[in-house]
């Protein structure tokens, strides 16, 4: 056995990894399910939420499988009395502080605390004590932050310093009253945010929220409808919400191959158009001062008459193509091949080359 | 000890009985000495013995700055040494420096009512000094003074040794961290050694949140070269090439003497390319904290040199295999670092002759609370308790009854009257549920209630507690709402089961050392005081007679006198008085400002 490779047992289970692995992957990769709730696989280890507490043998207190490496014939437990115990009481706390009105939050039925607290039949009423009151956040043209709703796992904060690296949001405050938001509580500006709403994706309560979709609907009654954002050439994938044939909003494909459920402003908030009443639908071909709609056939048939005009009149060389970058590879290829083969010349260039 | 002598003190001739041939005086300029007056003490001794006629150079020379000797109590403390004779004179201000002068330095005879009393002596003779030594004797801004008195000899000696030696010379030592948890150094040093990567850091913790505990900062201020001596000697053991010091810059005085310090032994070639010609670069930066309790944790106090929020991470993986900027580090404690010099100058021996057979070598402690001599003492490890807290402390404050103290800071634990001939050491208190800690050490006598301090321990490290994992910052909140309730008249039966199963909840949930240690006092309070929660919760009655809510203040109408005084102060309107009738408190109205009970001129509210 080469040296980066250890044996490790989980639940009594022999198992064999790589040095550096954490136990949760591990884990995961054989199949043992530990629950996490601040863990995204996007964003590195964080160990907050503790949800995903083990026993280690050897070792008197309770290990985060997210954070904690493997070791060499490490002996992990990861169901007992305990931690059993201890996961029903972190569920209990979180909701302590939590509003219980799942009846009207924009994320009932695909939160992560409502599973939780449904999973370890909790709901935290046995603390009393304070809760926050805090004022929801509207000033945002995209985001709805309503802070109440914070269970401060910090995957925002990550997603934003680590992955978008805006760095528009951290922790504030402290003990009880940390709670991410922007520096001195200001409101989200273009000069303090991108919009991407990358946070939203990875909030795992209603705490944030999509501001266009919000009464619109939630998850179970949307059609989900994979597609490929249209913006540019990159080609995330996304689900389009669809509700009564609307699109109601754009949601995170977290098995996306290309951004793996990572968007930009313009995919997931850019999709007013598809229903604008101001959407060209077909081509328009001037007459006079006028565009006159057209089929395709018809607006086709009519640059391919003016371009070999053009060319009759003027040479090969007189027309030549110029593509957006928000094709993608194999678009741009095809309109090079396309100039090359049919209009025999060299004249391609792309928008990006500018 | 004496640096600069001052010899053959021409001075005025009457009206002299004994001719001055030598005249330190010494003052002290901790941060509670400065805070006494101690600067303006310091200033008047220059100019009244310029005036006086002995010669401004002389006078410039023979006052002399020194830290904190620890008896903070009895700031200003001024030694004056005078032909080799020693009176120390507490309470000192500007206004009896005159007369100190005149009766004293050129009379000879020292002003008896202003010495300082047995207590004094007590209090210093019955430790056993090692790192104090020098603080309170020595000149902090001086390096020469730092090496007249046997400074840099650690440095000197391990710089000559090979890096391995001197790993084993204080692994020999027994050399526990002196920060809490008390993991040997040495071994902390080996592992930091032996991991991948380059460059490697040290780091010393400076940050000391603990309230109450100020060892740190007068071992800083006192003699901050310790610390440099320190931090050079570990980093040449295990192979680093840079130092932080960590330090709260809540201690302005501490900050300004280090980089003094720093700066003068640059100069003196101590620090910077090739020591002593050994052919070793390092050199200290300082970071100064920005108030956390919760950066003394060493992950956090890494996360906050990195310019980050003061979070801390998960260990493992632990600092010395990636601590700052990914990279094997060390972080020690001021007093670790300060007691390595002394290991290597005086050899590993000399230091585990000290102290029991785990604890090795001597503690420093701030004695707080309810105790006679408030200060810093240092004492052998494995001392027990009563000589302590009797010996060198003497004993409660008013002669009150002993109840029990906090050890370790507010996520120590209480340890009661019964144990008190418990020694101090690091598996003695860990056995009982407290810990050493930073050395914090709160003296509680029988008008503390252990409700009222657990919830003020709570309020503190709930306040305190970085937000970062669920049971710290929601557990020890609700810890703390559930003992304040209990403080306020509002417990309930089952509320000591439900404070145990949820502290131990938080205890082996929790991320770092702060969460896993604040519910301590809590349970150790429970452990031995349960009959005082119980008297809050069943009878409503605090036995101390300290929680507010179960106070009840009654007219005695055999004693009052009709006066009418507490009806007109009352806020409330819950007194009910006529003319020639003895007044009435409403218990329903009463707010238990205790407005009555003061202003009564017969004492007739209780």
């Amino acid at each position: 056995m080469s040296k980066d490779k250890m044996k490790i047992k989980i639940d009594g289970k022999n198992i064999t990894c790589s040095k550096g692995d954490t136990i949760l992957k591990v884990a995961n990769r054989v199949g043992i399910k530990i629950p996490t709730l601040c863990h995204d696989y996007r964003l590195e280890p964080y160990g907050s939420c503790r949800f995903c507490s083990i026993e280690v043998k050897g070792i008197h207190r309770l290990l985060p499988a997210c954070t904690t490496p493997i070791e060499d014939k490490m002996e992990v437990t990861t169901e007992s009395d305990t931690i059993f115990r201890v996961r029903k009481r972190l569920a209990s706390l979180m909701l302590s502080n939590h509003p219980k009105d799942c009846m009207r939050c924009e994320a009932d039925g695909e939160c992560r605390l409502q599973d939780l607290a449904y999973d370890y039949d909790v709901d935290g009423r046995e603390y009393g004590g304070e809760v926050w009151d805090l004022p929801i956040r509207q000033a945002n043209p995209f985001i709805t932050y309503e802070p109440n709703k914070c269970i401060v796992c910090g995957r925002c904060v990550r997603i934003c310093n680590e992955v978008v690296m805006a760095g528009t949001i951290d922790f504030t405050g402290r003990g009880f009253h940390t709670v991410p938001d922007t520096a001195f509580r200001t409101a989200r500006t273009l000069s303090n945010c991108n919009f991407c709403g990358q946070c939203v994706s990875t909030c795992p309560t209603g705490a944030l929220t999509d501001k266009k979709g919000r009464g619109k609907g939630r998850a179970r009654d949307f059609k989900k409808v994979r597609t490929t954002c249209g913006y540019c050439g990159t080609g995330c994938s996304l689900f389009l919400n669809v509700k009564d044939n609307k699109v109601v909003k754009v949601t995170s494909d977290f098995d996306g191959p290309v951004n793996k459920g990572s968007l930009c402003i313009k995919g997931r908030y850019g999709y007013d158009f598809i229903h604008s009443p101001d959407r060209i639908t077909t081509p328009l071909i001037r007459k006079g001062k006028k565009f006159v709609e057209a089929s395709w056939d018809e607006a086709l048939g009519l640059i391919a008459k003016k371009l070999k005009a053009i060319q009759a009149k003027h040479g090969p060389d007189s027309v030549g193509a110029f593509s957006s970058s928000r094709c993608t590879n194999e678009e741009n290829f095809l309109l090079a091949k396309f100039v090359r083969t049919v209009y025999q010349n060299n004249n391609v260039d792309n928008c990006a080359r500018v | 000890m004496v640096t600069r002598k001052v010899n053959e003190l021409a001075a005025r001739k009457p009206p002299q009985k004994q001719a001055i041939k030598e005249l330190i005086i010494k003052v002290c300029v901790g941060t509670g000495g400065l805070a006494a007056g101690s600067q303006e003490v310091l200033n008047k001794f220059r100019k009244q013995l310029k005036a006086q006629g002995i010669k401004a150079d002389i006078a410039e020379k023979c006052t002399k700055k020194t830290g904190c000797r620890g008896f903070c109590a009895k700031d200003v403390l001024v030694d004056v040494i005078r032909n080799k004779k020693k009176s120390t004179y507490q309470f000192i201000t500007p206004d009896k420096v005159n007369t100190i002068i005149e009766d004293h330095i050129i009379g000879g005879e020292p002003v008896e009512e202003w010495l300082v009393g047995p207590d004094y002596e007590a209090f210093h003779s019955k430790g056993t000094k090692v790192l104090l030594k020098q603080c309170g004797e020595i000149d902090p801004e001086d390096i020469e003074a730092y090496i007249e008195t046997g400074g840099y000899k650690g440095t000197q000696k391990a710089l000559k040794m090979k890096p391995k030696a001197v790993l084993e010379e204080i692994k020999k030592s027994g050399l526990r961290g002196r920060g809490g948890a008390g993991f040997p150094t040495g071994d902390k040093w080996e592992l930091c050694s032996n991991a991948e990567g380059s460059p490697k850091y040290i780091i010393c913790n400076a940050d000391e949140g603990d309230p109450g505990a100020f060892m740190d900062r007068s071992i800083i201020e006192g003699n901050p070269h310790s610390i440099i001596e320190g931090l050079i000697i570990g980093a040449y053991a295990f192979g680093a090439s840079m130092g932080y010091v960590y330090i709260r810059a809540e201690y302005p005085v501490a900050v300004t003497r280090l980089r003094l310090a720093i700066k003068e032994a640059k100069k003196k070639g101590y620090l910077g390319k090739n020591i002593c010609k050994s052919k070793f670069d390092f050199d200290i930066r300082i970071k100064e904290g920005a108030g956390a309790f919760v950066c003394g944790e060493e992950t956090a106090l890494i996360a906050s040199i990195e310019g980050g929020r003061g979070m801390p991470r998960s260990k493992p993986p632990f600092p010395v295999y990636q601590g700052l900027w990914g990279k094997p580090t060390v972080v020690n404690n001021v007093e670790t670092l300060a007691t390595v010099p002394l290991i290597i100058a005086k050899g590993s021996k000399w230091f585990s002759s000290i102290g029991t057979k785990h604890s090795k070598g001597t503690k420093v402690f701030a004695l707080t609370g309810k105790i006679k001599n408030t200060g810093l003492i240092e004492v052998p490890m494995g001392m027990n308790l009563k000589e302590i807290i009797y010996d060198i402390g003497g004993g409660c404050a008013n002669n009150r009854k002993f109840k029990a103290v906090q050890t370790g800071g507010p996520s120590g634990g209480c340890i009661p009257a019964s144990l008190i001939d418990m020694p101090v050491d690091y598996e003695s208190l860990k056995s009982i549920g407290s810990m050493m800690g930073s050395g914090g050490m709160v003296v509680m006598d029988d008008t503390t209630c252990m409700v009222d301090m657990a919830r003020f321990f709570m309020e503190f490290t709930q306040s305190e507690s970085c937000g970062k994992c669920l049971p710290c910052r929601v557990g020890n909140k609700r810890l703390y709402e559930r003992l304040k309730d209990i403080t306020e008249g509002k417990g309930v039966e089952g509320d000591i089961d439900f404070l145990l199963s949820l502290a131990e909840d938080i205890k082996i949930s929790s991320l770092c050392g702060l969460g896993q240690t604040a519910p301590n006092p809590v349970i150790s309070t429970i452990k031995y005081f349960r009959d005082e929660y119980e008297a809050h919760i069943r009878e409503h009655r605090c036995p101390a007679g300290v929680c507010e809510a179960f106070r009840k203040y009654v007219v005695k109408t055999d004693v009052c006198k009709m006066c009418g005084k507490c009806f007109r102060e009352c806020p409330a309107d819950a007194i009910l008085w006529a003319r020639k009738k003895p007044a009435f408190i409403d218990r329903e109205k009463c707010i238990k400002c205790g407005n009555c009970y003061e202003v009564c001129p017969f004492h007739a509210i209780l």
